[in-house]
């Protein structure tokens, strides 16, 4: 161990004011992007979902043709 | 072999894929980030000219490492792109980006604080620092000229023709800072030039980096789900995945 | 086997487009003043803005005259395929058959020869108004010459890539101007070296080292981004 008490840890040396910003930003912006990579997803689910929903309850009234009611790639069909 | 190429290719084998994978390398990534932040803040020696400021080496580095391997990874995912026309690497060059930035700019910010105690100012115009903010302007280049398209396609397009145009640049843009820098400054000391470490320094760096690109695969496998659900959500099988 | 005679062959081709966007530039002469104008004006305005005492300009010359002249080549890169694409011409050279990244070659030989090169010939004249060292007016001249043919290589990308935006040209700067850092560290390093009696050669071998490796890779890489930029 490098440090012989918390005091001397955080103080780090006499260095605190530049280590502990350092690394607090890079690792509020790695822990950061994790958090938001994993809510981006969560809600891109949540939309699919609300879209599903909406799509048979569309359909629903309809029995008669439940595909129409999906509609198939527009913009992005070319790749 | 093509079959195989296109298979992988495909957004709904990779979705299924990386969903399997993605847990591993979060905790994988959490793992070795967390031994490694502990060795390096309260069991690695302090540096015996630079003292405890010294430690700001352990997340600098890794991330200057990132950001250029990031630029990297963009150019070939872009290549790839305008090759074969695999969509999906478009989604994973578009993930980066950003990503890249910002590891780009944690590097500066980290290396602007340590400048303080090494140099005693907040910016010297230092060979390394100097083409970080160079590679920064090129990131940004990249996702600005992504987003001034109105077509996904041609900015998908116009974005790997200028990271590939970039790529082929950052040896020459590297190469001709640190000319300048030796004809201005003949004899600064650079932050991380240093005569070899010993293993109780280095080994605490070692895992950090690794750390550093489990997070990136972990988070582009994420994020890249995300660009799948958010381009592919009128596919069917997309939809599928919804109920 | 019969020889397509129906095509004309690359070099007519080239000599066409040379002499055709020459005629169209000359005839737009007011465009033409437009880069040697702002350069001399930010050359200009330095003095006013920093200090008229000549050994305190004359320290900082080779920088500034090399960074006016890579900005005022900057200004003319929006229009080097824009007005061909308002007129469709573009989309013609487009449908040539003969190879895009020669014909483009030829676009950008053109920009130089009216752009570039005046700015090569005019900087000694400012460099006098920035009392540089006598001594370096010819490397001066000769870094720019080189210089802005890379500058324009490597400009050209850009404009092709951001020529079907309608907002362009503040986003030009952002692409193209990280990239033509090389050519200004050699550029005005040469200038600097030739000022402070130094060995001007290693620099000038790099500018022309750079123009080397940006005519072999350039033309290949505007011709793509004209397409992208063409048919999205």
């Amino acid at each position: 161990m490098a440090f012989e008490s918390l005091n001397a840890f955080l103080n780090m040396g006499g260095y605190a004011p530049y280590v502990w910003p350092a690394w607090g930003v890079t690792l509020a912006v790695l822990v950061g992007g994790g958090l938001q990579a994993v809510a981006e997803h969560r809600r891109r689910l949540r939309e699919l979902r609300r879209r599903q929903r909406r799509a048979a309850a569309d359909a629903a009234p309809r029995e008669a043709a439940p595909r129409k009611a999906v509609p198939r790639g527009s913009h992005d069909a070319r790749a | 072999m093509w079959d195989v190429v296109h298979r992988l290719g495909s957004p709904r084998t990779f979705y299924t894929i990386a969903g399997r994978w993605q847990p591993w390398l979060w905790a994988l990534a959490a793992l070795l980030l967390g031994t490694g932040s502990v060795w390096a803040l309260l069991f690695a020696p302090a540096d015996y000219q630079q003292g405890d400021s010294f430690r700001i080496l352990y997340v600098h580095v890794p991330a200057a490492i990132l950001a250029q391997s990031c630029f990297v990874l963009m150019a070939v995912a872009g290549a790839i792109f305008l090759v074969w026309r695999i969509k999906l690497a478009d989604m994973v060059a578009t993930v980066i980006a950003p990503f890249g930035a910002a590891m780009t700019g944690v590097a500066l910010f980290s290396g602007s604080v340590w400048g303080v105690p090494t140099w005693g100012t907040w910016w010297v115009w230092d060979a390394r620092l100097t083409s970080m903010l160079i590679q920064l302007f090129l990131y940004l280049g990249v996702i600005a000229l992504r987003g001034a398209f109105a077509s996904r396609d041609g900015g998908a397009r116009a974005a790997s023709l200028l990271t590939l145009v970039g790529v082929i640049n950052i040896p020459i843009i590297k190469y001709s800072v640190d000319w300048w820098n030796t004809l201005h400054q003949p004899a600064t000391f650079t932050l991380t030039q240093r005569p070899a470490m010993p293993a109780e320094m280095w080994l605490p760096l070692a895992v950090m980096v690794l750390g550093f690109y489990a997070y990136f695969v972990a988070l582009t496998l994420t994020r890249t789900r995300s660009e799948i659900l958010r381009r592919e959500g009128r596919k069917r099988w997309v939809l599928e995945l919804g109920s | 086997m019969q020889p397509r005679t129906s095509v004309a062959g690359l070099g007519p081709a080239l000599l066409a487009t040379l002499r055709r966007d020459l005629t169209v530039a000359l005839r737009r002469r007011g465009d033409l003043v437009n880069p040697p104008a702002f350069f001399a004006l930010v050359i200009t305005l330095f003095p006013l803005g920093i200090s008229p005492v000549p050994e305190q300009l004359a320290a900082i010359a080779p920088g500034l005259l090399w960074v006016a002249a890579l900005l005022a080549t900057q200004l003319s890169l929006d229009a080097l395929f824009r007005s061909d694409h308002e007129d469709g011409s573009l989309e013609q050279l487009l449908l040539a058959p003969q190879p895009l990244a020669a014909l483009v070659l030829a676009k950008v030989a053109v920009h130089w020869l009216l752009t570039g090169l005046p700015l090569a010939l005019m900087a000694p004249l400012l460099g006098l108004l920035l009392s540089l060292p006598s001594g370096s007016y010819g490397v001066l001249a000769a870094s720019l010459a080189l210089g802005s043919a890379t500058l324009g290589l490597i400009g050209a990308i850009g404009a092709a890539l951001t020529v079907g935006l309608a907002r362009g040209s503040v986003l030009l700067s952002l692409l193209v101007l990280p990239l033509t850092i090389p050519v200004l560290i050699f550029g005005s390093g040469a200038v600097q070296a030739a000022a402070m009696g130094g060995d001007v050669a290693p620099a000038l071998a790099m500018l022309g080292a750079q123009l080397a490796l940006a005519l072999m890779l350039a033309p290949w890489a505007i011709a793509g981004a004209l397409r992208i930029s063409i048919h999205g």
